[in-house]
């Protein structure tokens, strides 16, 4: 997986001081509202939570035997199946299936995998045309951009942005309104749809029991890419299995209430097997492409293993504080928030993103609202501990910040050190404190004053008043 | 009542007062207070650096300090889930070390959810005129599913005008180091906080941790904001 987190610092800089992108991101609050009330008037919520963890524990802890079931019933469905360990195997599977159909146009699906593997620019180096089919993949694909958010791929972008886009990609200059805007993206794309040799998709749930694919999605184009082209590749991560159709029953009804406050979204597409002979429709030839990527040594890691959970459904992005402030495209990666910060550095190693587990408060936010519980809060703690201990790829801290760490902890063992390391300070801070607080720190600690004040240390301590009132 | 004071080091080297509260407070409801004097820090910076070591070492010698304690105390959410939360994870691997661990966070509390739950009172007698807002700390909500403890609390002081704060339950952006390594990030999350203390109408900010509220308060004052903030054992000390 490419990722480009290296200038986390620089790019959420710009981030916070884009006025644009934060009143866009503001609209994601509405998101958890609505979720919220969903909720509460689910009378049996939390225990369908509860439930959808158990299922995911229980997939993941045998998911050998599972992904052996669904690919038996894909193929005595007449799907056929592939297995791709890395990115690179996946793409080289689908070039192959367009070369060997003459494929010359492919319509996408919205999918995070096909993201994950960058398969529209290994389409296009390949000479075949890759259109994105969702509107939100569609407006960050004429933007030569990537999605900033699981859900809503263009929440960065305003109405305006989109206008200028439209006129400048597709010549129609002067749309106002997100219909009109949406009137043109829906005739540019039937066209496509009409034309297109292959329909790619991802699969929010492999059903292992029946060999079912299934999409989740709002505006219907998922179903026109499933069934409108000769052929249909759906990519899926192995942890997408779900083991029975009664497991999926409660999985839908938490995925759209997390995803978009919805009760159920608008299309729910079940695809099991190509299309059969006296069959109206469907796609003619069915691929299903089950991708590792890393995925296998996530789940080898007994504290990373339910990061597998993950439904992709975006609720954490939106309640997080800090994905808030600095949107997708800061964490350098097509999985950004708090999800993002704890599989970024799982799938791409640890040196390449070692911002990621650190920018958080560890609020707990996300792990409230994930409809699976996933505890990112802890798994983001055990990476700041692989990044520390240096069990990462061999990268650490620098050794400053170890030797800072290492005098600081030995401070603490002794209280009166520890004393004096506040004591001595609290003594010469006399001439730097402006109205009773300190407007400029030296070093590291400078980054606070940059925006804060900070407190004076007092001029006794608690113990010193303890002791003298004993 | 035995209480043993986990004071915290913000509170012993920069907010003493706020200590001084919790004393004369649990002292007026009936508890015998002491001061373990050889207490330091709980290690909590460390852990969330990723120094579990370091974090570990510290954690044996808070663990040896407070083991004989009937009860430990500590205004602070967020101290009080290290002990309580964190200590028992620390010590995943070590059984010995992991029982003491477990023993001592069944005893340890925070200050606002002992006073409701272990010693029963709401209404401490407490009086404050003015408009208070009070601001949910991210590790007692959600490490130690605190919910609603300080509110009830609150609303037992006469006089008080309790104004709600939009989106009460976000993170102020603190983040312990995070605050410093990711200024921007942090003072942006602050922000939001700052702007929603402003239209709430509220004089006085209180909250369970001085963690939060000298960053809430770092931004006021950089702001010449009107309001100002308290520790919620300050503001229920004040009697009329």
């Amino acid at each position: 997986m490419h990722v480009n987190s290296e200038s986390f610092i620089q790019d959420s800089t710009v981030a916070v001081q884009n006025k644009t992108l934060q009143t866009r991101l503001r609209v994601l609050t509405g998101f958890t509202v609505k979720r919220n009330l969903l909720f509460a008037e689910l009378p049996d919520g939390e225990a369908l939570r509860d439930r959808a963890r158990e299922i995911k524990e229980e997939t993941i802890g045998n998911l050998d035997s599972y992904l052996t079931q669904l690919e038996e019933n894909v193929v005595r469905l007449g799907g056929t199946v592939h297995w791709a360990r890395t990115g690179n195997e996946a793409r080289a599977i689908v070039l192959e299936l367009a070369r060997k159909n003459n494929v010359q146009r492919v319509v996408k699906a919205k999918s995070m995998v096909t993201e994950e593997i960058e398969l529209n620019e290994a389409l296009e180096q390949a000479g075949i045309e890759a259109v994105e089919t969702d509107l939100g993949e569609y407006i960050v694909q004429l933007a030569h951009e990537k999605p900033s958010h699981i859900l809503a791929p263009a929440v960065h972008k305003s109405k305006g942005d989109i206008s200028e886009l439209f006129a400048d990609k597709l010549g129609v200059a002067n749309l106002k309104e997100a219909e009109e805007m949406t009137v043109v993206a829906r005739k540019r794309l039937r066209e496509k749809f009409l034309t297109a040799d292959m329909g790619v998709t991802g699969a929010n749930f492999g059903v292992a029991e029946t060999g079912t694919i299934v999409l989740v999605e709002n505006e219907g184009n998922i179903r026109l890419s499933t069934s409108l082209p000769r052929i249909h590749v759906a990519l899926m991560g192995i942890e997408k299995l779900v083991p029975s159709l009664d497991d999926l029953a409660v999985f839908l009804k938490i995925l759209a209430r997390s995803a978009s406050g919805q009760k159920m979204s608008s299309y729910v597409s079940l695809i099991t097997g190509a299309r059969r002979a006296g069959e109206a429709d469907g796609a003619g030839e069915f691929h299903l492409i089950i991708l590792d990527n890393g995925r296998t040594r996530i789940l080898a890691d007994e504290e990373m293993r339910e990061s597998l959970y993950c439904l992709r459904c975006g609720a954490c992005l939106n309640v997080c504080p800090v994905y808030q402030k600095i949107g997708g495209h800061a964490y350098g990666s097509v999985y950004s928030g708090p999800i993002g910060s704890i599989i970024t550095p799982a799938f791409a190693g640890l040196e390449k993103s070692k911002d990621l587990p650190f920018a958080s408060t560890l609020c707990g936010a996300c792990r409230e609202i994930c409809p699976v519980r996933i505890d990112i809060p802890r798994i983001l703690l055990k990476l700041r501990s692989d990044w520390a201990e240096g069990k990462h790829d061999n990268a650490g801290p620098p050794l400053l910040e170890k030797v800072a760490i290492k005098l600081w902890a030995f401070a603490m063992r002794h209280r009166i050190i520890y004393n004096l390391v506040f004591r001595m300070p609290a003594f010469l801070q006399g001439p730097l404190l402006e109205d009773g607080k300190l407007k400029r720190l030296p070093f590291t600690l400078g980054g606070w004053t940059q925006n804060r004040d900070f407190p004076a240390l007092a001029r006794r301590s608690f113990r010193s008043m303890w002791s003298d009132e004993k | 009542m035995k209480v043993s004071l986990f004071i915290t080091c913000l509170v012993d080297q920069f907010f003493p007062e706020v200590g001084m509260s919790v004393v004369s407070l649990l002292r007026r409801l009936g508890a015998e207070v002491d001061f373990p004097p050889d207490q330091t820090c709980c290690g909590q910076p460390a852990f969330n650096s990723g120094f579990s070591s370091e974090a570990r070492d510290l954690a044996k010698r808070f663990i040896a300090i407070f083991e004989n304690s009937e009860y430990v105390v500590a205004p602070s959410g967020s101290c009080t889930s290290m002990v309580r939360v964190f200590y028992p994870e620390l010590f995943r691997d070590d059984p010995d070390w992991h029982e003491r661990a477990e023993s001592l966070a069944s005893r340890t509390y925070e200050f606002t959810e002992f006073v409701v739950n272990v010693l029963g009172v709401e209404d401490v007698g407490a009086a404050y005129h003015g408009k208070v807002a009070l601001h949910q700390s991210c590790h007692l909500l959600r490490e130690l599913n605190v919910r609603t403890e300080p509110q009830r609390l609150l609303r037992s002081v006469k006089g008080i005008e309790l104004v709600e704060l939009e989106r009460a339950e976000a993170c102020c952006g603190f983040g312990g180091l995070f605050s410093i390594k990711y200024p921007h990030i942090s003072g942006g999350i602050l922000q939001d906080k700052l702007d929603s203390i402003e239209k709430s109408g509220a004089a006085v900010v209180v909250a369970s941790d001085v963690g939060c509220l000298m960053h809430i308060a770092g931004g006021l004052s950089r702001q010449s904001a009107a309001a100002t903030t308290m520790h919620i054992a300050e503001l229920l000390a004040k009697q009329k």
